[in-house]
């Protein structure tokens, strides 16, 4: 299936219903006087667009808009990925105290449009798209994480983001203009092809080397990999908390799908058996199992001295970023199918993490360990208790799905025979879980000090880390559906 | 004669003076006009490549490339206005309150 524009638009529902959605917020802010009802609307138009997801889903595969995007199960997976993380972050956004009347027709706007810039990340397949999508996600992102504009921290957590953003995809274009004057085409399926010619010339060899390496910084920048990871503290620290959530999730599973799409179906070509061969001459796969190594040692590391809460959780963001890009540099369909099963994962327990330091920082006012401090003995011992569970389970222990997302990836890494990255990344998983530690230690051995504010849980937050807490316990039990529809969603169209 | 060759190296020199104008300036004015020049350098490829290649689509990304480089400014400069009402200074180092 290969279609123009106006046939494209039946299959194009959900891309729809955000990009209206988004303009219909913005409209009912204005005209109407529901300011406060806008979270709700939001949240509607989201579940809507996911149930159009799941509708389409059986649609025959192929390409959309002239070959500009494709419609196929990897980027279905991923939809349903962001819809779902989209949703979790509206609905941490209205229970937000920081958020309060925050011109909310704009905020949510943005976030939808936001959302629709990850759908096409997950979905492009020309360069050109591909660079509009991830331009897309980065200005919503650049606007959202200042939002809180009074803030000195959000202004310049939203000026940092801005300015790396801004180089690592200059880098990322002139990448791609340069693979444009190599071959001559912007297709993905096409560059693929024509590289292979390409690479066999001598003297092309250290181009493609560049030009390969300048985009792997602007899709490196968006997942927080080791060296272009700088930003990442920073702007956790200083956006609003569900905005913190939103970026760790969706905006680094959005970077991984479009560097995986990039990778596999363009740059690669599959032997048949699971395997795929890298482009000859472009030792891509070697210099990212370095960085993957490097990145999972320098957020973990850096992380054990953090005493903010969020900072914390944005060093061991990039740790898991590492462990993520194992499965990349596999070379195997068993490794794209852990990093998707990963990355389900990795939203129930870091969103549930963000979830609960949300409930603290709306009571306390602070986001550092301290507010921590005694939890369980003031009234907040069931959310406590789940700050626990995801915590462990971000560790990498069993009986939680973080055990079962990491195991994956281990067996991935020494199927290929990849000892030293296993070994790191065992290490690794140690040093992890001291800081890990050191949060559940505060919440429990830690007695509160005279004057700590008792918590209380609302509903609506309570109802968030409910269901987070019971992905997180069921997926560590009885993961064979999630791993199915994983192994289902590693399927490119036009390979 | 000046062919595709002389081009692509303009742009690679003015890539090389905006990545290394990002990186060393210190006002933030300045930074973002560096990256808008790192853009530029990419555009100049495309166009260079599309001229040699006999295809159209180098052309027409840079118009794509255009618009998102004043839809960044636009949000840039924004920030860099809020950023400036609450500290007077448009210095990068002196924009350090989240540090390690």
């Amino acid at each position: 299936m290969d279609l123009g524009n106006a046939a494209s638009l039946a299959y194009h529902v959900p891309e729809l219903v955000l990009a209206g959605g988004s303009i219909v917020v913005l409209l009912l802010d204005v005209f109407t006087g529901m300011k406060a009802r806008l979270g709700e609307v939001a949240l509607l138009i989201v579940a809507f667009a996911i149930f159009t997801i799941g509708y389409g889903a059986s649609a025959q595969q192929g390409y959309l808009f002239n070959r500009m995007v494709a419609l196929d199960s990897f980027a279905l997976f991923f939809k349903f990925l962001f819809g779902f993380t989209t949703l979790a972050t509206i609905w941490m956004s209205t229970g937000s105290r920081e958020l309060d009347g925050e011109h909310p027709g704009e905020y949510y706007s943005i976030l939808l449009a936001g959302t629709l810039g990850m759908f096409y990340m997950a979905s492009a397949t020309n360069l050109l798209m591909a660079y509009l999508a991830l331009e897309f996600v980065s200005l919503t992102s650049y606007i959202l994480s200042g939002f809180l504009r009074h803030r000195e921290r959000g202004a310049e957590a939203s000026l940092k983001y801005l300015i790396y953003g801004g180089v690592a995809s200059g880098a990322m274009l002139y990448g791609f203009s340069l693979l444009y004057a190599l071959t001559g085409t912007l297709d993905y399926a096409e560059l693929g092809h024509k590289l292979a010619a390409v690479a066999a010339v001598p003297g092309n060899g250290a181009i493609l080397f560049i030009a390969v390496t300048l985009t792997l910084v602007g899709i490196g920048y968006k997942i927080a990999m080791v060296p272009f990871h700088q930003w990442s503290p920073d702007v956790y620290e200083g956006s609003p908390l569900p905005i913190t959530a939103y970026l760790a999730v969706g905006s680094k599973a959005a970077g991984l799908a479009l560097l995986i799409r990039f990778f596999y179906p363009a740059l690669s070509s599959a032997v048949g058996d699971g395997t795929w061969t890298a482009l000859h001459g472009v030792a891509w796969p070697t210099l990212m199992s370095v960085v993957a190594m490097v990145t999972m040692t320098v957020g973990n590391l850096t992380a054990l001295r953090q005493q903010n809460v969020k900072r914390l959780l944005a060093y061991s963001s990039i740790a898991h970023a590492g462990y993520m890009l194992m499965g990349f540099v596999v070379l195997t369909d068993g490794g794209l199918r852990a990093i998707l099963f990963y990355s389900v994962v990795y939203y129930l327990m870091n969103l549930g993490a963000f979830a609960v330091l949300l409930l603290v920082v709306n009571q306390t006012g602070r986001e550092d360990i301290e507010a921590f401090r005694g939890l369980a003995w003031r009234g907040g011992a069931p959310v406590a208790i789940a700050m626990l569970i995801f915590l462990f389970s971000l560790a990498g222990l069993p009986p939680f799905a973080g055990f079962i997302g990491k195991a994956y990836l281990f067996a991935a890494v020494i199927e290929q025979k990849m000892w030293l990255l296993a070994l790191v990344a065992a290490l690794n998983s140690v040093v992890g879980l001291a800081y890990y530690v050191r949060i559940a230690r505060a919440m429990f051995l830690d007695q509160p000090v005279a004057g700590d504010p008792e918590i209380a849980v609302d509903t609506s937050n309570g109802v968030l880390i409910g269901m987070l807490v019971a992905g997180t316990l069921v997926f560590g039990l009885w993961w064979t559906p999630v791993i199915n529809f994983a192994d289902r969603s590693v399927v490119f169209f036009g390979n | 004669m000046i062919g595709t060759v002389h081009y692509l190296a303009l742009s690679a020199v003015l890539f090389s003076i905006g990545a290394v104008g990002a990186v060393v300036r210190r006002n933030v004015i300045i930074i973002f006009m560096s990256i808008e020049l790192m853009l530029n350098a990419a555009n100049l490829a495309f166009v260079a490549g599309s001229n040699s290649l006999g295809s159209m689509n180098g052309q027409s990304i840079v118009f794509f490339v255009m618009t998102v480089a004043a839809a960044e400014a636009a949000v840039g400069l924004a920030v860099i206005l809020a950023l400036f009402r609450n500290r007077q200074t448009v210095a990068a180092d002196e924009i350090a309150l989240l540090k390690w």
